[in-house]
C-alpha cells in the first residue's frame, strides 16, 4: 500500500528545541494538513491542525520479551485519527525529553492495525550542542536518541566554540555515525530534511555509509554505545546468514537499538536488504545489483556494550 | 455456501449516504442515529435524513444508545447527548481528552474515560470519578446494579461508583482493550493487543479464561439474547464461544460462523433469536442462523467501503449498518 499515512517521530533531550522545530514545520507553506501528537499542550501555538495529547503508556507485549514494547495510547490514537482520514496528510509524534524512541518505532512493526494505516517515516532528534556532551555522560535517554535518529539537528550551535561543536558532532558520530546530521540555529533547516525521509523503508537503503569523509575526525569512544560496520568481501550463504542474524537479534536484542544490512546471496540477480530495532527485523530481496556492481556484504548494529569481535566472527562465518 | 450464493435480502436496504466514517450506531425507538468521523449525528426516520452537529469541528469516536437518548464522546473531549427530535446538548466536558470509552445504562445513568480518569454519573446525576493505574480504554456497566467494569493495562477493575469499598481488581498481564459484561453477569470478557480474548469468571472463583487464536484483534463482541453465545470480531469468521455452562468456554471449541476470505469487522445479535448479522472489513454483510448455518445476503462487498458500525433495533426488525467511507444503510426483515 503506498496511501499509508507517514509518521515522523522527533524527540530530543529537554529544552533543545523539539518544539521550535515543530513549530517550524507547522507554520512553514507546505500546502500539508499534519495531526500532531504531543505531550503537553500549550507550546504550540496553530489553531488549524488537529493537535493531540498523548500520555507515553509503554505496555509490554504479553510474549515474554522484554524489549518488546509498546505505545499503547499511540496505537489508541491513532485508531481515532483514522476515523477523520482524509483530513490530515502526515503524522507527527512529539516525545518527552526523557522518552526512550524504541517503543514509538515498535509499535509500527508489531501492531497490526497500526502498520495497516501509518508508516514509520524517520525518527528526528534535536539535540543541544551546548549541553548534549554533558547530557550523554549523564543521561542514558540522550544516547538512546542520539543512537536511534535517522536525522539529528545539532541545534544552538551559536552558543558553542567551533571546538565545542567539533568535540559533540565527533562525541555523536562516536554513537552514530549514519545519521545525517544538520547543524542549526533555531532549527532552521530545509523541512524536506525532516519530512518524508522514508528512512524504514527497505526501498532507500541504498547505501549503508557513514554521513561524513573521514576528514581527520579525532576519534572518540563512547564506553557503552557505540556502531559496528562490519564488510565481507562477497557473498554470505542464507542458510548460514539469516539464522546468524535472526538468533543476534533475539539474544542481543535488548541491547541491539537499530541495525541494518545489505548482503549478497549467491545465484540471486537481487539485493537482500534488512533493517531492525531490537530484536525486530525486517528483510527482503530489493532491487538488482547493477552490472559491474561489487557483490559484497555489508551490516551495521548500533547499540549497547556490544561485542564486536564475536559479532564479526559471527558474520565472517557466513561468508559463502 | 459462499457470499455470492447465499439468497440475497439486498432489496430489503434503504442506503444511506452518512457522508462520513460511521463510528457508532444507536437506535432512539424508530429513529436510527449514525455517529460520525466529522463530528455530526445523522438521524433517519421513515427515509428522511437529518443531521445534527453534536461535535462541531471535531470526530464522534464512539457512541451508545439506551433506546432514548444517543450519547457520543468526541475527540474535542466532550461527552454529547442527542435526541431523535434533533436536540443535541453537551453532557460532559473535559480539557483536550478524548473522549473514546463510553458505557450509559437503561436506567440513565451513563460513564466515560478521559485518561486514566473514568467519570461515572449516575440517574440523579451524583457524579464519581475514579482514577485507574493506565488510561481506560473500555468501559460497561454490569446488567444490574450500578457498577462499571473498566479495562486497562494488566487487567480490568470493577467499580461501585456509588459505594465507599475499594474497586476490585482483576489481574491479568499485558493491554486490554474493550470489555463486556455476559447478561448473567457470572463473566467479565475483555479483547486484548495480543489478538485475544481474556475472560474472568466471577462466580465463584474469578477464574481466568484465555480465549485466542485470532489472526487480529477482537474489535466487536455481542451476546446472544439469552446470554449462551458471545460472538466476536477479528477472524476471517464469526467466533462464538459457548457460555452456558458455569465454566464457560473452557475446554470447548468456538463455532466459526461465516467463513470468507475477509476479516469479521463487526458482529450484532439478533435480540431474540439465534440469527447473528456478520459485517466484514471487505464491505460484506451476513445474517447467519446459528442452528443450521443458513446465510442471507444483506450487502455485497464493496471495496473500500469497510463495515465500521451494525446494529439492531431492539425489536430486531431491522438492522442498521456504516462503513469507513460514509456509505450505511437499514435492513428491514420482510415479514
Amino acid at each position: 500500500m503506498t496511501d499509508k499515512i507517514p509518521v515522523t517521530v522527533l524527540t530530543g533531550y529537554l529544552g533543545a528545541g523539539k518544539t521550535t522545530l515543530l513549530n517550524r514545520i507547522l507554520t512553514e507553506p507546505h500546502g500539508k494538513r499534519y495531526a500532531v501528537i504531543v505531550n503537553e499542550f500549550g507550546e504550540i501555538g496553530i489553531d488549524n491542525e488537529l493537535v493531540v495529547g498523548a500520555d507515553e503508556e509503554v505496555f509490554e507485549m504479553n510474549n515474554g520479551c522484554i524489549c518488546c514494547t509498546v505505545r499503547g495510547d499511540l496505537i489508541r490514537i491513532l485508531d481515532g485519527l483514522m476515523k477523520r482520514k482524509g483530513k490530515f496528510d502526515a503524522i507527527i509524534v512529539e516525545t518527552t525529553g526523557l522518552a526512550d524512541p524504541a517503543p514509538v518505532a515498535q509499535t509500527f512493526f508489531m501492531d497490526q492495525d497500526v502498520s495497516d494505516v501509518a508508516r514509520l517515516d524517520a525518527v528526528v532528534t534535536v539535540a543541544d550542542a551546548k549541553w548534549l556532551s554533558d547530557r550523554l555522560k549523564d543521561a542514558p535517554e540522550a544516547k538512546n536518541q542520539i543512537a536511534f535518529a535517522d536525522v539529528i539537528i545539532l541545534n544552538k550551535t551559536d552558543l558553542v566554540t567551533a571546538d565545542e561543536l567539533a568535540e559533540v558532532e565527533a562525541r555523536i558520530r562516536a554513537i552514530n555515525p549514519y545519521a545525517k546530521l544538520h547543524r542549526t540555529q533555531k532549527c532552521s533547516l530545509p523541512i524536506s530534511e525532516v519530512l518524508d525521509r522514508k528512512a524504514f523503508d527497505l526501498d532507500r537503503i541504498i547505501e549503508i555509509e557513514p554521513d561524513f569523509l573521514e576528514q581527520g575526525h579525532h576519534h572518540h569512544h563512547d564506553e557503552e554505545m557505540q556502531s559496528i560496520s562490519l564488510k565481507l568481501d562477497g557473498e554470505v550463504d542464507p542458510e548460514k546468514f539469516m539464522p546468524w542474524i535472526s538468533n543476534l537479534t533475539q539474544v542481543e536484542g535488548p541491547n541491539i537499538l537499530r541495525c541494518k544490512g545489505i548482503v549478497a546471496f549467491p545465484n540471486e540477480p537481487k539485493r537482500f536488504v534488512f533493517q531492525g530495532v531490537h530484536m525486530i527485523l525486517d528483510g527482503d530481496v530489493q532491487d538488482d545489483w547493477k552490472p559491474g556492481q561489487k557483490r559484497d556484504s555489508k551490516v551495521v548494529f548500533i547499540g549497547r556494550d556490544l561485542n564486536e569481535k564475536a559479532i564479526k566472527e559471527g558474520f565472517l562465518a557466513t561468508a559463502a | 455456501m459462499t457470499a455470492q450464493t447465499a439468497p440475497s435480502l439486498t432489496q430489503n436496504v434503504t442506503p444511506i449516504d452518512a457522508g462520513a466514517h460511521v463510528t457508532a450506531i444507536g437506535w432512539l425507538k424508530a429513529t436510527t442515529a449514525f455517529a460520525l468521523g466529522d463530528g455530526g449525528v445523522l438521524l433517519t426516520k421513515d427515509g428522511e435524513t437529518h443531521r445534527v452537529e453534536a461535535h462541531p469541528d471535531a470526530g464522534i469516536l464512539v457512541g451508545m444508545s439506551d433506546g432514548e437518548r444517543f450519547v457520543t464522546g468526541g475527540d474535542d473531549g466532550r461527552v454529547a447527548v442527542t435526541g431523535a427530535d434533533g436536540s443535541t446538548k453537551t453532557l460532559a466536558e473535559t480539557k483536550g481528552a478524548w473522549i473514546d470509552s463510553l458505557a450509559v445504562s437503561a436506567g440513565g445513568a451513563f460513564a466515560y474515560g478521559a485518561g486514566k480518569r473514568v467519570v461515572a454519573r449516575d440517574d440523579k446525576g451524583r457524579e464519581k470519578v475514579l482514577e485507574v493505574p493506565s488510561t481506560a480504554r473500555g468501559l460497561a456497566f454490569a446488567p444490574k446494579g450500578y457498577r462499571l467494569a473498566i479495562s486497562h493495562y494488566n487487567g480490568a477493575t470493577l467499580w461501585f461508583p456509588n459505594v465507599e469499598a475499594k474497586p476490585e481488581t482483576l489481574e491479568w498481564k499485558g493491554s486490554h482493550l474493550d470489555v463486556t459484561w455476559s447478561p448473567d453477569a457470572r463473566f467479565v470478557v475483555t479483547s486484548m493487543q495480543e489478538n485475544a480474548l481474556h475472560g474472568w469468571r466471577l462466580v465463584p472463583d474469578k477464574g481466568n479464561m484465555r480465549m485466542s487464536g485470532y489472526p487480529s484483534k477482537t474489535r466487536s463482541f455481542s451476546w446472544s439474547g439469552d446470554g449462551k453465545w458471545l460472538a466476536t470480531s477479528g477472524a476471517e469468521a464469526a467466533i462464538i464461544w459457548p457460555f452456558e455452562s458455569k465454566e464457560g468456554p473452557m475446554g470447548k471449541q468456538p463455532r466459526e460462523c461465516g467463513v470468507r476470505h475477509a476479516k469479521v469487522s463487526r458482529v450484532a445479535f439478533h435480540p431474540n433469536t439465534y440469527v447473528l448479522g456478520v459485517a466484514y472489513e471487505d464491505g460484506c454483510i451476513l445474517l447467519i442462523r446459528l442452528t443450521d448455518a443458513s446465510e442471507l445476503l444483506v450487502r455485497p462487498a464493496v471495496e473500500g467501503s469497510g463495515v465500521t458500525a451494525l446494529a439492531w433495533d431492539k425489536s430486531g426488525k431491522r438492522l442498521a449498518f456504516g462503513c469507513e467511507d460514509g456509505q450505511a444503510g437499514i435492513l428491514t426483515l420482510p415479514t
